[in-house]
């Protein structure tokens, strides 16, 4: 078994970016990626907050060029499923591939994106149902169509989705927006975005496709049927880290708990990017969780040295 | 080398629907992140189960004659064929175990004989 002195799991940029700083101070690497390294940055079209880009960059391009950088200084790569983290020294991680040790371990396995949890979603996932706007907005060309969520995340998706559809309605459980001013301005000025405030979806109906949902006012409780073809569910992320459960602890909502080191409650485990807890999920903070859950790797691995 | 088969409208029902092989079909377009997560496991499994089973890919931008028939309206989604059927699907970028034991359970429904053809159940 290939003996590591840190490994990665997750490759978007917080995995990445700590990938770059181990392997460049010269300790054996290994980062573990189940998809494609990128990670949620795969879905953005263009990235324009992220520095040193002032046109803006694609996502998977940005991806591309963090893992060769990376790669430049020897960071090895391997396409798997990591299924276990087992405590001991070594840890040893079990994957898809096999199972490889390392001295310390970084957790940047990100999040995914979160459920409605109502009737019919799941049975008409794929049937309209969509999680990803960028992916399936094609497919509703001239239809009529819903987004649920306020955020940043669902006022891009809802403007992104009015090149496609006819009419774009924005369901939200609140009566004014999370998103930022800009979008918000974008939004309120559309012509084909209506927002329906203070509403939660109950139901998602159809039998093959969507037709429709089912909603409820959360004021007065009266519910309510929207005609749509389709509904895109963009109401936040949900952390990556039931395979860690039985050795790190962990926050309610799931996300990690780290220290401002980004060290979790396991000596030699630190967590970095949307999976630990208070992230701001942005890749520009992800890239500085991962700066500082390597420097903290490399400070462990220096004590570890000197103690045995 | 992957041997992943680029599909089309106008070759969809010989390489898939007349195929010898069980077959997973990969919808996707380029526009889509999840796509290419899930691509580099198809080249892979491509190559694994060379002989056995077959794996294409079919852009739904370029295609829609046969995106439209088989009412795909996500993607990733990946449909399984077998003997000119459809036999299951898996929707989104979902992790290579899940794919393998996809694949796997089919070849066992459908068992290919040493010349690599599908026996007729």
């Amino acid at each position: 078994m290939t003996r590591y002195e840190v490994i990665i799991i997750g490759g978007g940029p917080a995995g990445l970016t700590a990938g770059l700083y181990t392997s460049r101070a010269g300790l054996k690497s290994l980062l573990v990626e189940r998809g494609a390294l990128g990670g949620q940055m795969m879905n953005a079209t263009l990235v324009e907050n992220y520095p040193g880009f002032p046109e803006g960059i694609s996502g998977s391009e940005l991806g591309s060029l963090m893992y060769r950088q990376a790669a430049r200084y020897g960071l090895e790569a391997v396409t798997a499923e990591v299924t276990g983290l087992t405590q001991g020294q070594p840890y040893s991680v079990s994957t898809t591939e096999g199972n490889f040790e390392a001295t310390a371990i970084v957790i940047a396995a990100g999040s995914e994106y979160r459920k409605l949890g109502v009737a019919g979603e799941k049975r008409l996932s794929g049937r309209g149902v969509s999680y990803c706007a960028t992916c399936d907005g094609f497919f509703f060309r001239n239809r009529e169509i819903a987004v649920v969520g306020g955020g940043d995340t669902a006022i891009t998706d809802a403007l992104e989705l009015t090149q496609y559809a006819r009419k774009v309605y924005v369901i939200h459980r609140r009566d004014q927006l999370r998103a930022g001013q800009l979008l918000q301005q974008r939004a309120f000025a559309h012509s084909k975005l209506k927002f329906i405030w203070s509403m939660v979806v109950e139901e998602v109906l159809g039998e093959k496709m969507v037709n429709g949902l089912k909603l409820r006012n959360v004021e007065t409780g009266q519910q309510s049927i929207l005609k749509v073809d389709g509904v895109f569910v963009a109401i936040g992320l949900t952390p990556n880290s039931q395979t860690f459960s039985n050795i790190l602890e962990l926050e309610n909502t799931g996300h990690i708990t780290t220290d401002e080191r980004l060290a979790t409650s396991t000596p030699g485990v630190f967590a970095a990017g949307d999976i630990r807890q208070n992230s701001l999920r942005q890749i520009g903070t992800a890239v500085g969780d991962g700066v500082t859950a390597a420097i903290s790797a490399f400070n462990y691995l220096q004590e570890t040295r000197k103690s045995s | 080398m992957s041997k992943v088969i680029e599909v089309t409208d106008r070759n969809f029902e010989q390489e898939v629907l007349r195929s010898d092989l069980p077959i997973e079909v990969d919808f996707w377009a380029p526009w889509c992140g999840p796509c290419r997560m899930v691509s580099p496991i198809y080249d892979k499994l491509s190559e694994e189960y060379d002989g056995r089973f077959k794996f294409c890919k079919l852009n739904v931008d370029e295609n829609q004659q046969t995106a439209m028939k088989y009412q795909i309206m996500s993607i990733p989604m990946q449909m399984f064929f077998a003997n000119g059927q459809k036999v299951d699907e898996i929707l989104g970028a979902v992790p290579e175990s899940t794919i393998r034991t996809m694949v796997d359970g089919i070849l066992q429904s459908f068992p290919t004989d040493e010349k690599g053809s599908s026996k007729s159940s």
